[in-house]
């Protein structure tokens, strides 16, 4: 039986001006079932009338313990979990839990399950930040970008059940490869989005850019520098946004992004139209991207070959009992990794994205930790609002795309 | 292992008594916990290691000394370096001084590694659980914490088990 405390004014305040006690500002529960807080955030505003003095974060209402669950699953099982931290982006989490397990056990990936990996994430691209412009523009009451967003999304999300069977928690990626070969009809489908998406963008932005609803909205909101970016570790769009041409697939390539002719797009306003501008310039490089890996993806295999580590296809099951033996291992007992540990990091569609892994020399993780963009971005909420209204604190949020599972884990 | 980096570990390690360790690629500094916030000031200011990246910590129970090792990991934007700092610390009553003042964006970080770990930052600002309920009792994250399950109930032990469930008490 739990004991419920009641949690005290005391307790928050050194949170707030000594104003807030005299009555003078006023306290203000924003969330968590606000529909503007994207999921479960709550923010404890100090209001001086309209005016924002202080913001108050309040986050882990959907901690699930995923770090501590995957501690007791083999190396194979554990990757199921890290889908649904950040829903918005599950093949990137996929992608960097299984670069994590390949640096621990010093595994190879075959050339066509990376340019695939690399299709996959930068359609997951597009269709997260397709999610986060019409999330965002609902919140700034603009309707109609909302519905042409998701039109596009949704031909995102037929890929990837046709390539997996789920639409958004996949599990494709696998470590040593993907899962398994993508269908024919794979290569026209994303051959038509890439072919359709550079005019669908340039449609929002003529919704947009010159709005002036929009502007007024969103020009010199939420401005955050580039050094306060770098003190507080925030990465993604938020740092792009103001200036800095921050990008780990450029600084630190992973899955063979350096052979990949991209720019980083940067806006040197660091308010809200800053980061509106780089996701929309975000989303056409990754559509060059996609074109690019489309015209040299290679034929061969998709799973590493060894056996220790990846199982043998159903395939040789049947005529050789070596396989037997390694699918009978893999599946019931798991591969072991050495007691040491690697750090992995890849770019998100929100940040930097990493995975601390740790083995013991056995078939479990022994510490698996996800440093996760948008825990770290959340933290400079206090920071972006101070001084704007309360109907601007909705579109900061906005701009900072957060999501709650990837916040809370 | 970069140049500069190679060379950073080589100041590090005469100026600091740190350790390093090499694994696929990864560089990582042993620091005892009396250097921390000399160490890090030096890293940020002189090192040019301007972001941090992580702050998270590794329960090593039943061991006691060291019981726990607090993970930092840092990064530099200049020479496109990310560092590893280790930090061992015992399991009565772990505590570190805060790098907050360094770092901000350790806050947050500190406050998690305090609520699922139970290590105190000295100096925090806020050290208030972050992730748990506030009311929460002991830290997940530690080894010696159980993991929990739902009993399933069959007909035969149904009514058993609901006797063990909170709700049926009250």
């Amino acid at each position: 039986m739990t004991n419920i405390r009641e949690v005290t004014v005391d307790e928050l305040r050194h949170l707030v001006s000594d104003r807030a006690m005299t009555g003078e500002t006023m306290l203000l529960n924003m969330g968590p079932q606000h529909p503007s807080t994207h999921g479960v955030l709550r923010l404890l505003l100090e209001l001086d009338g309209e005016i924002v003095v202080n913001c108050i974060p309040d986050i882990g209402f959907l901690h699930t313990g995923v770090e501590k669950n995957m501690e007791a699953k083999t190396y194979q099982k554990a990757e199921v979990m890290t889908d649904r931290l950040d829903y918005m982006n599950s093949v990137g989490n996929n992608l960097v839990y299984c670069l994590a397990v390949e640096k621990l056990v010093g595994l190879d990936v075959p050339v066509r399950a990376q340019v695939l990996r690399v299709i996959l994430t930068e359609l997951q691209r597009i269709s997260s930040h397709l999610l986060w412009l019409g999330t965002s523009c609902l919140d700034l009451a603009a309707m109609s970008v909302f519905l042409y967003a998701m039109r596009e999304r949704e031909m995102i999300l037929g890929v990837m059940e046709m390539i997996s069977g789920q639409r958004m928690m996949t599990t494709y990626i696998r470590p040593g490869g993907v899962w398994r070969d993508v269908p024919p009809e794979f290569v026209p489908a994303v051959q038509e989005i890439v072919n359709v998406m550079p005019g669908r963008i340039a449609e929002y932005e003529s919704m947009l850019t010159k709005n002036m609803l929009f502007t007024e909205r969103t020009q010199g909101i939420g401005v955050i520098s580039a050094e306060d970016c770098a003190r507080y570790g925030l990465s993604g769009p938020v740092i792009r946004g103001a200036g800095v041409a921050f990008d780990l697939r450029k600084a630190r390539p992973y899955s063979g992004y350096e052979q990949y002719d991209f720019e980083v797009p940067t806006y040197d306003t660091g308010d809200i139209f800053g980061r509106y501008m780089v996701r929309m310039e975000e989303m056409r490089q990754s559509v060059r991207i996609v074109r690019q890996a489309l015209s040299r993806l290679p034929n061969g295999p998709v799973l590493s070959d060894n056996r220790k580590f990846v199982p043998p296809p159903r395939s040789e099951i049947g005529v050789s009992m070596e396989a037997l033996i390694h699918h009978f291992k893999l599946w019931t007992e798991g591969f072991n990794a050495p007691r040491e540990s690697v750090f992995a990091t890849t770019e998100s569609p929100r940040g930097i994205l990493g995975v601390f892994l740790e083995g013991d020399g056995g078939a479990k993780p022994y510490r698996v930790h996800y440093v996760t963009p948008s825990f770290v971005n959340l933290q400079s909420m206090p920071l972006l609002t101070r001084q704007h209204f309360v109907a601007d604190v909705v579109g900061i949020i906005g701009s900072i795309d957060i999501v709650l599972g990837d916040a809370d884990r | 292992m970069s140049e500069t980096l190679e060379q950073i570990v080589k100041d590090m390690k005469e100026r600091f008594a740190v350790e390093s360790l090499e694994y696929a690629g990864d560089t990582t500094l042993l620091l005892s916990p009396e250097y921390l916030q000399a160490a890090f000031q030096t890293l940020r200011d002189e090192y040019h290691f301007n972001m941090i990246v992580d702050v998270t910590a590794v329960d090593y129970w039943p061991q006691q000394e060291p019981r726990f090792h607090v993970v930092y990991h840092i990064y530099s934007m200049l020479n496109n370096d990310i560092l590893r700092v280790r930090v061992p610390l015992n399991g009565n009553g772990p505590h570190l001084p805060t790098i907050e003042k360094i770092y901000p964006g350790a806050n947050w970080k500190e406050r998690e590694v305090w609520d699922l770990f139970g290590i105190t930052f000295d100096g925090h600002s806020d050290l208030r659980r972050i992730v748990m309920p506030y009311d929460w009792q002991g830290h997940p994250l530690r080894k010696d914490y159980p993991l929990g399950y739902e009993e399933v109930q069959f007909t035969f032990n149904a009514a058993e088990i609901d006797k063990r469930k909170p709700y049926a008490k009250d």
